[in-house]
This record gives structure tokens, C-alpha cells and sequence, in this order.
């Protein structure tokens, strides 16, 4: 695996050059290399950081090394370390513990489904048929960012596939369930944004009064559920 | 236990050294974007050095004390005013009660960051003080501070306490850091990078221009990251990349070739291609910038960035001894 620096305190494990080709695979093998480099518990690292095909690792510089003297040899030392940690073969048949299935109602009724004619134009796909075609799929989440909180869900039905708008919104509220390329997510705030938006969710997926502070994880399996208006209603209160 | 915001001037708002331990998650580390000077002004007046206190952005803030503090602020060329005693940056003050201290517009540079004892007790969001502006969380209610905000205060330290004792009669203490600690703004500064993973999408004459030209600093800059205008950076082949972690200091380079230096409150991750880093010992001098200022690129070996890191770990230890010594 290939090992660059990010700057002078991180480094990102390339775990994989494509995800697109096997994103199962690849969720897996990103998700066991953070696993497993949390594991080796390497002096100076403060925290991992997994992407699609990565995992960052940001250190503090000058506790990597006992001696502060040495710190030519602080990059050496941790790629070191970290090639150690994924040889360690130990953990990789182990079940990944940390995969769940997180079942999210979704309401696709026409006052939050801002997007969705214009998805079934494009896709030249019933609406009736893109909100089934949605809800039917199962999803991974392959990374969380943009704002706190905010899944990139794989998994999306090839159909469904839809170009970023061309003029993002301004506002989003929050909740809403997103079509972005071959990708689909849900802004947990309001935020500018340009997906297009199917659905919106009553689930609050970031608190940062919890910890856990984001709902979802990457690695989480997602489903959704249709729900109704008076449902979605209820579910919010 | 308190404090009055007077005036809470263009963009005040409450922050440490950061939030850590949450990217997986998406949060921004955010706190101070130069966390040495948020340090040295801590030591300054007493408190843990990682002990939240105010950033402020060019200025207009007033606040009013209703007991005896010791304050200092570190950061760009502004004009502080304690009453009508002008206070210099790195110095350490008492503030008597009912006293009011102002910060003007800055000559130069746009941040300051300002340490009062007793540190500003704010509740801990997610293992820090910080606010998040971006996602409204975390510091004063998760907000910049208002006209009329009244912010708490804990109790001054053992050290404090015998600082206001010791200035009680000279009121700004004679010793105070290294100059450039304590003011890093300036007009047209070098900023020290290294090289990013995606240099080498950019053909030579490219890199050569993107380490000789100047840059300007766009007025669509933030605590999110700097935008510059100058020559436009174009990809050997623009193709589209994955997603993967960014950080405070990186260079990326969206598709219409304006380089943008993040800060910050920069996001987790980015699907730009990352030109190059700022090194963390100039990232203070990245927190100055502000529109029109023009820079330049430097480039450093990465082993260079972090022998400069620990050249100032250790100015910094031999400080935290010197100022133990004046309060002894």
C-alpha cells in the first residue's frame, strides 16, 4: 500500500487506486486498514480519518518520536509502523464488527421531494419508479464529510444515476435524501448543496451533544423506508 | 465571573486548540487557525495553554470586566486600547474592574487571538471549547458573539493570581515573547510548502510559475480557507479524483485553476487536487491573511517543516520557564 504524506502531520494509506469497480471490497479492505492501524495504538497519532479508497492518519510530529532530536526520522518511523500494522494478518478473517444495518425512513411525498420530477425527466424513469428503485437498494456508507454527519451512500441503482445540479441550491433543509451522480447521501443540516433532492428523512444524523456525534459510520449498511407524510409528521415530534 | 461584549466588532467568537478525534465523523478541527498564539497568550496570563479564549477578526470589539483579570492577545497589527493605555501584543495586563479593552481596526494581518485568565467557560461540545461556525455548535451558543453577550468566565489561577498582584502597580508587564511570535501578520509574506500528492498533474512551467508568482488574496476568503487570484493552474489532464482527507494547510486546486489554501474550518475531505501543503510553522502567517494581500510560495523538504516544529517546541518550553521565573 502506498503511504504519502498530507502536509507535515498526516499521511494517507492508499489502500486502493479505484472504488468504483468493487466498492464492497474496497469499504472492506479501508474499513480493516483503519481497524488495524487503530489497533497498533502508534505513539503520537491522534486520530484516523477513512475515504473512499484511504485512510489519513494525523500525528503530532513531535510525539512520534521519544527523542525530538530524531525528528528527521519521524515519517520513516510511522510508515514503519504502519506497514506493521496491516501485515498483521491476525484480524483479517475476523467478522468486521463494526458493519450495521441502519434501516432510514424516508418520506418521497412531492413537498420534500424537490427534485424528483426532474430526476424522472432526466432518467426518463416514472417518478413512482424512482422513489421504488430508491428505496428498494441496498447501500454502504463509503465515507462521511462535507458537513458533520454527511453519509456518501454506494449502492445507488445505476438508473438512478444523475449529474450534479448546475446551479447548486442555496438552502437545503435538513433531512433531505439526495441523488449526487452515482452516489446518494442526506444533508443532516441545512446547507447549500447540489444533489438533487428525492425525499427528506426525520432522523437528526448529526448531534453533537452525542458521542457518537453522526448517526452513521462509515461502513454502516443503509436501507430506506418510504414513509408517509402523516408518519414523517410524527417521527419529527 | 464575567464578561460584557460591548461590542462584538466584525467577527468575534470563542475558540481553543481545536476539536480532534471527530474527522471520521466529518467535523471540521477547527479552534484557533494559529493555535501558537492562542498558546503563547495563555501562558501569558496564567492559564493552561490550551484554554479556550477569543479569536477576533479585524477588530471593533469591546469588552467590559466587571472583576480584576490579566489579559494578552497575540496576532495581527491591531490597535488594542486598554482605557487609554495602548496595549502592545505579547504583553501580559491588568485589567481592573469596570476597565474596558478595545480592539481597533488592524494595520496589517485580519486575527488576534486574546487570553484572559480564568479562561472562558463555555461548555465542552465534543472534547473542545471551540465553536464550530460552520455547523453551529459548540463555543457561546454555538455563534460569533453579539452586542450585549455576556460571556462567563472560571476562576483566575494561582499563577494569575499572582500576576495581578505583580502588576498591580506597573499594569503591563515589561517581558513579553519573541516578536514574531506574537505578531506574524504581514504584508507580503513567503508561505513555506511542501509538495502536495497531485504535484505532479501539473506540468513544469505550471509548478515553475506556482512557486515564482505572486498571488492575491480573493475577498471570498473565510475561516474555511484563503482563496487567491493570480495566474490560473492548469492540470496536465483534468480527471476526476476520489474524495479523500484534507487538512488545515493544503493547497487544492478547483477545476477553474484559483488556488485555494484551506484553514481551519476546512471540511474532512476534497475531491481537488492537492498542489501542495503550507508547512505548520507558517500556517500563523496563512491565519493573517486578508484581501489584497499578496504572496508567495517557498518551497521546503518535509523533514525541513518538522525540524522548524520542533525548533519552536522548543522556544517555546524555554518561554513557558522564562515566564515561570518573572511570576516566582
Amino acid at each position: 500500500m502506498e503511504i504519502t504524506p498530507l502536509g507535515d502531520s498526516a499521511l494517507v494509506v492508499r489502500v486502493r487506486n479505484q472504488f468504483e469497480d468493487a466498492p464492497e471490497q474496497t469499504s472492506n479492505e479501508v474499513l480493516r486498514a483503519l481497524r488495524q492501524i487503530e489497533d497498533a495504538r502508534i505513539p503520537g497519532v491522534i486520530e484516523l480519518a477513512p475515504a473512499y479508497t484511504t485512510v489519513a492518519v494525523f500525528f503530532d510530529p513531535l510525539r512520534v518520536m521519544d527523542d525530538a532530536a530524531r525528528v528527521d526520522h519521524v515519517i520513516e518511523l510511522l510508515t514503519q509502523k504502519i506497514h506493521e500494522a496491516l501485515s498483521r494478518g491476525g484480524r483479517r478473517k475476523q467478522r468486521d464488527k463494526g458493519t450495521r444495518l441502519i434501516e432510514i425512513p424516508v418520506c418521497y411525498e412531492a413537498e420534500f421531494a424537490l427534485d424528483l420530477e426532474q430526476v424522472s425527466r432526466q432518467r426518463q424513469i416514472d417518478p413512482n419508479e424512482v422513489v421504488d428503485l430508491h428505496r428498494a437498494a441496498h447501500y454502504r456508507v463509503s465515507c462521511i464529510g462535507f458537513t458533520p454527519g454527511f453519509p456518501f451512500l454506494s449502492g445507488l441503482h445505476k438508473r438512478l444515476a444523475t449529474p450534479r445540479r448546475s446551479i447548486p441550491r442555496k438552502e437545503i433543509p435538513a433531512g433531505s435524501v439526495a441523488i449526487g451522480g452515482v452516489q446518494t447521501g442526506i444533508y443532516p443540516m441545512k446547507s447549500p448543496g447540489g444533489w438533487n433532492i428525492i425525499g427528506r428523512t426525520p432522523l437528526r444524523l448529526f448531534n453533537p451533544q452525542k458521542d457518537p456525534p453522526a448517526l452513521l459510520r462509515p461502513g454502516d449498511r443503509v436501507r430506506f423506508r418510504a414513509i408517509t407524510r402523516e408518519e414523517f409528521d410524527r417521527a419529527a415530534n | 465571573l464575567k464578561i460584557d461584549i460591548t461590542r462584538a466588532g466584525f467577527l468575534t467568537s470563542v475558540q481553543d486548540l481545536g476539536r480532534f478525534g471527530f474527522r471520521e465523523f466529518g467535523v471540521s478541527v477547527g479552534g484557533a487557525l494559529d493555535s501558537h498564539a492562542l498558546r503563547v497568550a495563555n501562558l501569558l496570563v496564567g492559564n493552561a495553554e490550551s484554554a479556550a479564549g477569543l479569536e477576533i477578526t479585524l477588530g471593533g470589539l469591546r469588552l467590559r470586566f466587571v472583576d480584576d483579570r490579566i489579559v494578552a492577545w497575540c496576532g495581527g497589527e491591531f490597535d488594542a486600547r486598554l482605557g487609554s493605555t495602548s496595549l502592545a501584543a505579547g504583553h501580559a495586563a491588568l485589567v481592573r474592574a469596570g476597565q474596558e479593552l478595545m480592539f481597533n481596526q488592524p494595520k496589517v494581518g485580519c486575527r488576534c487571538w486574546l487570553g484572559i485568565s480564568g479562561e472562558i467557560d463555555v461548555p465542552i461540545v465534543l472534547g473542545s471549547r471551540s465553536t464550530d461556525l460552520r455547523t453551529n455548535f459548540g463555543g457561546f451558543d454555538g455563534r460569533a458573539l453579539r452586542d450585549g453577550d455576556e460571556i462567563a468566565l472560571g476562576k483566575n489561577s494561582k499563577h494569575a493570581q499572582s500576576l495581578v498582584d505583580l502588576l498591580r502597580e506597573q499594569r503591563i508587564s515589561p517581558w513579553s515573547p519573541p516578536h514574531d511570535w506574537s505578531s506574524p501578520a504581514q504584508r507580503e509574506p513567503i508561505l513555506r510548502v511542501m509538495r502536495g500528492s497531485d504535484w505532479n498533474r501539473f506540468n513544469d512551467v505550471t509548478i515553475q510559475r506556482f512557486m515564482n508568482e505572486v498571488f492575491m488574496v480573493s475577498p471570498d476568503s473565510d475561516r474555511m480557507g484563503v482563496r487567491l487570484e493570480g495566474i490560473e493552474l492548469k492540470q496536465n489532464h483534468d480527471i476526476d479524483l476520489i474524495s479523500e482527507a484534507v487538512a488545515p494547510g493544503t493547497i487544492q486546486v478547483p477545476p477553474g485553476g484559483k488556488p485555494i489554501v484551506l484553514l481551519g474550518d476546512c471540511q474532512t475531505i476534497g475531491g481537488y487536487p492537492k498542489i501542495a501543503h503550507v508547512i505548520g510553522v507558517d500556517l500563523p502567517i496563512a491565519a493573517q491573511l486578508r484581501v489584497g494581500d499578496r504572496i508567495r510560495f517557498c518551497e521546503v523538504s518535509l523533514a525541513e517543516a518538522h525540524h522548524l516544529l520542533a525548533e519552536r517546541d522548543r522556544d517555546l518550553a524555554e518561554f513557558r520557564v522564562g515566564i515561570e521565573l518573572h511570576v516566582r
